[in-house]
C-alpha cells in the first residue's frame, strides 16, 4: 500500500475512533440511562432530569474530552517536530507548570469559592506568564536549546510556587483542593468552561495546524530549513504561542493531564513514515482518542470514587513509555 | 549574469570579527572553489550570504539586494547543502529529497507531475534511486551526504552553496559530486563550495577563492590560486605541484619547514 492509501486509512480509522469513543463518553456514567435515550435526550428541548444530566453533564465533559486531548496531542505533536526533540510535550515550555500555578493561587486565595471563573482565568493568565518570559528568554530567533532550558527554569519555578501555596495553605481543605485540582480531571466541567476554553483552543489548533510544512523543512536542521524559506522567527511565535493559547486553557479548564502529549506522537510517528506534517492532524486524533478513552475508563473502573483522569494517564502512560524505551533499546543493540 | 555580488561584508560572531571588509561577486556559470584554513570564513560567508548571520555591507541576489529579501523568495534563488548532515526523523530519501521543492509550491498545494520529475531527476543524479524507499536516517555517512545533495538540486535554484560537500564521500561519488557541480555551472548556473581537499579544488573548479583570516588572499584560475607561495603563505604546507589531462594536480605533502621559503 502507498504510503498515501496508507495515511488516508489512518486518519480514517483515528476519525472512526474518536467518534466512537466520543458516544462512549456520552452514553457512559452513573445515571445509567439508555443509548438511545441518551442520544435523543442531547437534542430534546424539555427539561428533564435525562435531558439536563445529558446537557449540562455529559455533553460538556465529552467535548472537553475531544478538545483537550486533541490539544495536547497536537501541540505534543509540533514541539517534537519544533525542537527536533522525541522528548518534548507540551508542559516543556512551562506553560502547564504555571497555568496550574495559576490555578492553585485562585484557590489559595479563596477568588476560585467567590467567582467560578476566577480559576481557569487565573491559570490561562499563568500561561500568559510563562509563554512571555520564555519567549524573552530566548529571543526572537532563539534556538531550541534556549527554549527548551527557558522553559525549565519556568517549569521549576511555577512548581517551586505551587509547593509553596500547599505549604501555607490557611486549612487542609485549601491543601485538599489544590492536590486534587492539580491531579487532572473533567468532572462536574459545565458548557461554560467549553465556552470559556474553546476560543483559546481553536486560535491555538489555527497556530499549530499552520506549522506542518515548516515542520518537515525543520527536519534537515534550521539553517537547512531556513535555506528553503522558512521564516524561523515565525515558526517559533506561532509553536509558542499556539501551545500558550491551547495548552493554556487546557490546563485552566481540566488541570494538568500528562504524558498524552508526549505518548502520542511516538506511538503514531511511525504509522505516518515519520513526516512531521502528516503527525498533526493523526496525533491529535490520536490525543483526543486517548483522553476520551481514559475519561470513559475513569467511570468505569472506580464509579464512585472519582478517580482522576490526570492520575489514570500517568498510571497507563508511564509504562507505556517505558515499554517503547525498551523496545527502542532492543532495536538499537 | 551575476548571480552573487557581495561588498564591503562584515561579519562578526560575537566580538570576533570573522570577515573583513569582503568583496565577491560569482557569475552565472562558475563553480567556484572556497578555499582556506579551519576559522578562514569560508562558512560564515556562505552562510551570511543564506540571511542566517547578521552583517554589514551589502548582498545581492540575482541582482537583488537580500535585505528586505523574504526567506521564501530567497528560497528560490539559492539553495544550500549544509555541512551538518542532520536528519531528525525516520522518513524515506524520497521524502527528504522531494522537500527541496517546498519553496516552489504555495501553501499546502500537492506537487506536481514537474516537481515529481526534478526530484526524479535530482535523485538520479545524486545516485540515490536505488534506494530511494530506504529511511534516510538509517543510511551510511556517504549516502545521506549525496540524499541531502539531491534534496538541495531538488530546489532547483540558479545559485548552490555547498559548505563541504565532499567531506565523506567515497573517491568515485567525490568525482560525481565535483562533475556534476561542474556540468551544473556549465548549464548556465552558478555553483559556491566551500573545500578542503585542495586536489578535488585544483581539478574540478572553474574559479578558486582563498580565504584568509575574514580576507580573500587570491582569487583566479586554479592554476593561478594553488602555488607554492600561496600554500606556504597561507597553509603553511609544501605540495607536489603536476598536470594531467589538461588539468592541474595539487597533493600538499609536507608542513613547511621552520626555515621554509
Amino acid at each position: 500500500m502507498s504510503g498515501d492509501a496508507r495515511y488516508a486509512l489512518l486518519i480514517t480509522l483515528l476519525c472512526a475512533a474518536t467518534l466512537t469513543l466520543f458516544s462512549l463518553s456520552l452514553t457512559v456514567g452513573p445515571a445509567g440511562i439508555a443509548f438511545a435515550d441518551s442520544i435523543m435526550a442531547l437534542f430534546s428541548d424539555k427539561a428533564d432530569g435525562v435531558a439536563l444530566t445529558m446537557q449540562e453533564i455529559r455533553l460538556p465533559r465529552a467535548l472537553l474530552g475531544l478538545m483537550i486531548g486533541a490539544t495536547l496531542g497536537l501541540s505534543g505533536a509540533v514541539l517534537q517536530g519544533y525542537l527536533r526533540n522525541p522528548l518534548a510535550e507540551p508542559g516543556l515550555l512551562g506553560i502547564s507548570a504555571t497555568a496550574s500555578l495559576g490555578a492553585v493561587l485562585s484557590i489559595y486565595t479563596g477568588l476560585a469559592a467567590a467567582f467560578a471563573l476566577a480559576l481557569p482565568l487565573a491559570a490561562l493568565a499563568g500561561a500568559v506568564v510563562a509563554v512571555v518570559v520564555v519567549q524573552a528568554m530566548a529571543g526572537a530567533r532563539g534556538n531550541s536549546l534556549l527554549i527548551i532550558l527557558a522553559g525549565i527554569a519556568v517549569s521549576s519555578f511555577a512548581g517551586a510556587m505551587t509547593s509553596l501555596a500547599l505549604n501555607l495553605s490557611p486549612n487542609p481543605f485549601a491543601a485538599l483542593e489544590i492536590m486534587f485540582w492539580m491531579l487532572g480531571s473533567l468532572t462536574d466541567r459545565s458548557m461554560t468552561h467549553v465556552w470559556l476554553a474553546a476560543p483559546f483552543m481553536l486560535a491555538g489548533w489555527a497556530m499549530l495546524g499552520a506549522l506542518g510544512r515548516p515542520l518537515d523543512a525543520l527536519t534537515l536542521g534550521s539553517e537547512t530549513a531556513a535555506s528553503m524559506g522558512v521564516d524561523l522567527k515565525r515558526v517559533q511565535f506561532l509553536a509558542v504561542f499556539g501551545t500558550a493559547a491551547s495548552v493554556g486553557a487546557a490546563t485552566a479548564v481540566a488541570g494538568a493531564i500528562g504524558f498524552v502529549g508526549l505518548v502520542v506522537p511516538h506511538i503514531l510517528r511511525p504509522l505516518v513514515g515519520a513526516k512531521p506534517s502528516r503527525l498533526l492532524l493523526a496525533s491529535a486524533l490520536g490525543g483526543a482518542c486517548v483522553v476520551l478513552a481514559a475519561d470513559v475508563a475513569v467511570r468505569l473502573i472506580a464509579p464512585g470514587r472519582d478517580l482522576k483522569l490526570g492520575v489514570l494517564t500517568a498510571i497507563v502512560g508511564a509504562p507505556f513509555f517505558l515499554w517503547l524505551v525498551f523496545r527502542a533499546r532492543r532495536r538499537l543493540t | 549574469m551575476t548571480l552573487l555580488c557581495a561588498s564591503g561584508l562584515n561579519v562578526s560572531l560575537g566580538a570576533k570579527p570573522v570577515l573583513r571588509g569582503l568583496d565577491l561577486s560569482v557569475a552565472a556559470g562558475e563553480f567556484v572553489g572556497l578555499i582556506g584554513p579551519n576559522g578562514a570564513g569560508k562558512s560564515t560567508l556562505l552562510r551570511a550570504v543564506l540571511g542566517l548571520l547578521p552583517f554589514t555591507g551589502s548582498i545581492l541576489l540575482d541582482g537583488d539586494d537580500t535585505a528586505a529579501m523574504k526567506a521564501r523568495r530567497r528560497a528560490l534563488k539559492v539553495a544550500y547543502l549544509a555541512q551538518e548532515r542532520e536528519i531528525a526523523w525516520a522518513v524515506p530519501v524520497e521524502t527528504v529529497v522531494a522537500l527541496g521543492r517546498a519553496p516552489h509550491r504555495p501553501g499546502f498545494a500537492a506537487p506536481t507531475e514537474a516537481d515529481r520529475a526534478i526530484v526524479d531527476e535530482a535523485m538520479r543524479r545524486m545516485d540515490v534511486t536505488s534506494f530511494r524507499h530506504r529511511i534516510a536516517t538509517e543510511l551510511s555517512g556517504g549516502e545521506k551526504a549525496r540524499v541531502l545533495a539531491a534534496r538541495a538540486l531538488a530546489q532547483d535554484t540558479p545559485l548552490l552553496l555547498a559548505d563541504e560537500p565532499t567531506a565523506g564521500l567515497d573517491p568515485s561519488h567525490q568525482i560525481a559530486l565535483m562533475r556534476l557541480f561542474g556540468e551544473l555551472a556549465a548549464s548556465g548556473r552558478g555553483v559556491v563550495a566551500s573545500l578542503h581537499d585542495l586536489g578535488l579544488a585544483a581539478r574540478w573548479c572553474s574559479r578558486l577563492v582563498l580565504l584568509d583570516n575574514g580576507r580573500i588572499v587570491a582569487d583566479g584560475r586554479p592554476g593561478e590560486v594553488l602555488t607554492p607561495q600561496t600554500l606556504r603563505a597561507v597553509y603553511g604546507v609544501e605540495a607536489f605541484f603536476g598536470e594531467a589531462g589538461g588539468a592541474p594536480v595539487v597533493h600538499p605533502l609536507d608542513l613547511s619547514g621552520p626555515a621554509g621559503g
